[in-house]
């Protein structure tokens, strides 16, 4: 019987033929936490009597998501995480170094075919490179730390299948959420999906990071895209499906006529063409996260605000997903662009996404966002509302001070 | 971390679908390790009465999709926290899943339950059955993965590995 990736990666793991609906207990090839997650990690590993963690070449600990620290009790709990890296000989990511999935990926903690475990529920993110990654909670990694395995229930594969190539001035993101409008944000729930066809296989790794993040807004164990076309600097053997793989499910979409997409308050499957929400005053312009803060990113952004100032009204925050892509954005200048354009660059990590600290809504207010989330509250105020949207789309917007399609300063 | 009971009957609140971790406890709150903290502003952003009203081993009732969004134990953390005694829903997002039963908070999925607020539910964990009393029903809850089981009836993962050190199917 035929398989798909996820079990054949799975399979490959436990060194058996393993099908959709059984449970197993596999090593993992790498783990991380982020600062939300790392420090109730650290106490139960402790509390489960772990001394060393199994290898620590393959586990990370990231200051992320409150970085640099916004209070003495954040900046106790980063200390907690410095001390416990020391103490295993493990790699710390420092504040600003980035963004957990984009440093676990440059600096190759996961690469294609791995199972990769992250305290973060956006692992599925690893996805982009052919590797089987999901999101776990911090009791759960502790036990992967201490015995560098993990119990799985092999996942059912959702096989989404898009036809075409995306229109000049539509990108991944106008994609995937148009994807996640149309599976919802349950549907995927407990199952793999499988993103197939035309307009996945020109796509960038940063691209297909971005798929591959919003898998979880799915409620997916994990989203890997399909290899075809993926370059990387180092050599891999390609996971496919198998022709005869066995889906639960398959979508099929023409995705050649996109247009820009657009979720509204406040989750992020009530997505419509961003036709539906042109015009809607904004107060705040935010480009970053795991899902939107890579170079392709700002450069489409700086390459819409080139020259300009953005609206009176509106303030801009760029978080770059890694230090790496800030010094990239200085060398090709996208830098200067944007922050002579009116943004405010900050410190690259996950802060105003989540609420934490560097630049938390009013009330009232209303944010266009390049997230992944807009539940209510997720920036850190009930009162205020986010829209989500491509880069493009924020930049747009942030030079009209409202809701603006793209398209016309890309093509 | 304490044994899970396995008997509880107390009073229901009800809430409905797709209710995010971030309702359950906005990120601004969840970078501590102290859990009366997480406690207190447990649903705030969902009901801001909820810790006000809920007593000590009361229970959780939703719709479809609890838990979705953020990878955060927190989150079944402060409920845990505030006094809820087992969580019910239709159906669960994954991670909040494992989360509560790593953690020792039962949850129990119940596709087609019509729970009411306020209903007075009698519930058997081991045999995964939920009355309701006040609608006079009675609910068979999906039965847990075999290791799920065992977790929880360690009282979850950490005394599970403190006992047998690593897994076992």
């Amino acid at each position: 019987m035929g398989q798909t990736i996820s079990e054949k990666i799975i399979s490959n793991h436990v060194g058996r033929k393993v099908y959709a609906g059984e449970l197993v207990i596999s090593e993992v090839d790498g783990c991380m936490a982020s600062d939300t997650t790392g420090p109730l990690t650290i106490k139960a590993f402790r509390e489960m009597g772990g001394k060393k963690v199994f290898n620590p070449d393959k586990c990370a600990l990231i200051i992320d998501h409150a970085a640099p620290s916004p209070n003495e009790r954040i900046a106790n709990l980063h200390k907690m995480m410095r001390d416990f890296a020391k103490e295993q000989g493990m790699r710390l990511f420092e504040i600003g170094e980035g963004i957990c999935h984009q440093v676990m990926v440059e600096n190759a903690y996961v690469k294609p075919g791995d199972i990769f475990i992250g305290a973060d529920s956006h692992t599925p993110t690893y996805g982009a490179l052919n590797a089987f990654a999901c999101g776990v909670g911090s009791t759960d990694l502790a036990a992967t730390m201490m015995t560098g395995k993990i119990w799985l229930k092999v996942p059912q594969t959702i096989q989404i299948n898009c036809a075409g190539k995306l229109q000049d001035g539509v990108t991944a993101k106008d994609l995937i959420l148009f994807l996640v409008g149309k599976v919802t944000v349950s549907g995927a729930t407990y199952q793999a999906i499988e993103f197939t066809g035309e307009a996945f296989e020109g796509l960038s790794l940063a691209s297909r990071m971005t798929i591959a993040n919003m898998s979880s807004e799915m409620g997916a164990k994990t989203g890997i895209v399909h290899p075809k076309g993926l370059g990387l600097e180092y050599d891999f053997e390609a996971i496919t499906p198998d022709e005869d793989a066995n889906y639960v499910k398959t979508f099929d979409f023409d995705v050649s006529r996109l247009e820009p997409q657009v979720s509204a308050p406040e989750s992020p499957d009530n997505v419509h063409n961003i036709s539906n929400y042109e015009g809607i005053k904004i107060n705040y312009a935010f480009i970053g996260t795991c899902c939107n803060g890579r170079l392709e990113d700002l450069d489409i952004a700086a390459e819409i605000l080139k020259g300009k100032k953005i609206h009176p009204d509106v303030r801009m925050v760029i978080a770059p997903a890694s230090q790496s892509v800030l010094l990239d954005a200085i060398s090709n200048g996208t830098m200067t662009t944007l922050i002579e354009a009116g943004a405010s660059l900050i410190t690259s990590g996950c802060g105003p996404c989540v609420g934490t600290h560097q630049g938390v809504p009013a009330d009232g207010e209303v944010v266009i966002s390049a997230a992944n989330r807009n539940f209510r509250g997720r920036m850190g105020n009930p009162n205020s509302n986010i829209y989500l949207g491509a880069p493009s789309t924020v930049a747009a917007s942030a030079l009209e001070g409202r809701i603006t399609n793209p398209k016309k300063f890309l093509l | 971390m304490s044994e899970v009971q396995t008997n509880i009957k107390a009073k229901a609140h009800v809430y409905g679908d797709h209710i995010d971790t971030d309702r359950i406890i906005p990120g601004k709150y969840t970078k501590t390790l102290d859990l009366s903290t997480l406690a207190n502003h447990v649903l705030e952003d969902l009901d801001p009465n909820f810790n006000k009203i809920v007593q000590q081993g009361d229970i959780l009732v939703a719709g479809i999709n609890f838990g979705c969004g953020s990878s955060r134990e927190q989150a079944p953390l402060a409920l845990k926290q505030a006094g809820v005694s087992v969580v019910i829903a239709q159906d669960f997002a994954r991670i909040f899943f494992r989360n509560a039963i790593n953690i020792g908070l039962p949850v129990l999925e119940i596709a087609d339950h019509k729970i009411q607020k306020g209903a007075e539910l009698d519930i058997d964990l081991k045999a995964g059955t939920v009355k309701d009393l006040s609608a006079k029903v009675t609910y068979k809850a999906t039965k847990l993965p075999a290791i799920m089981i065992a977790i929880l009836g360690e009282g979850g993962l950490v005394n599970y590995l403190t006992k047998y050190g690593n897994y076992s199917l």
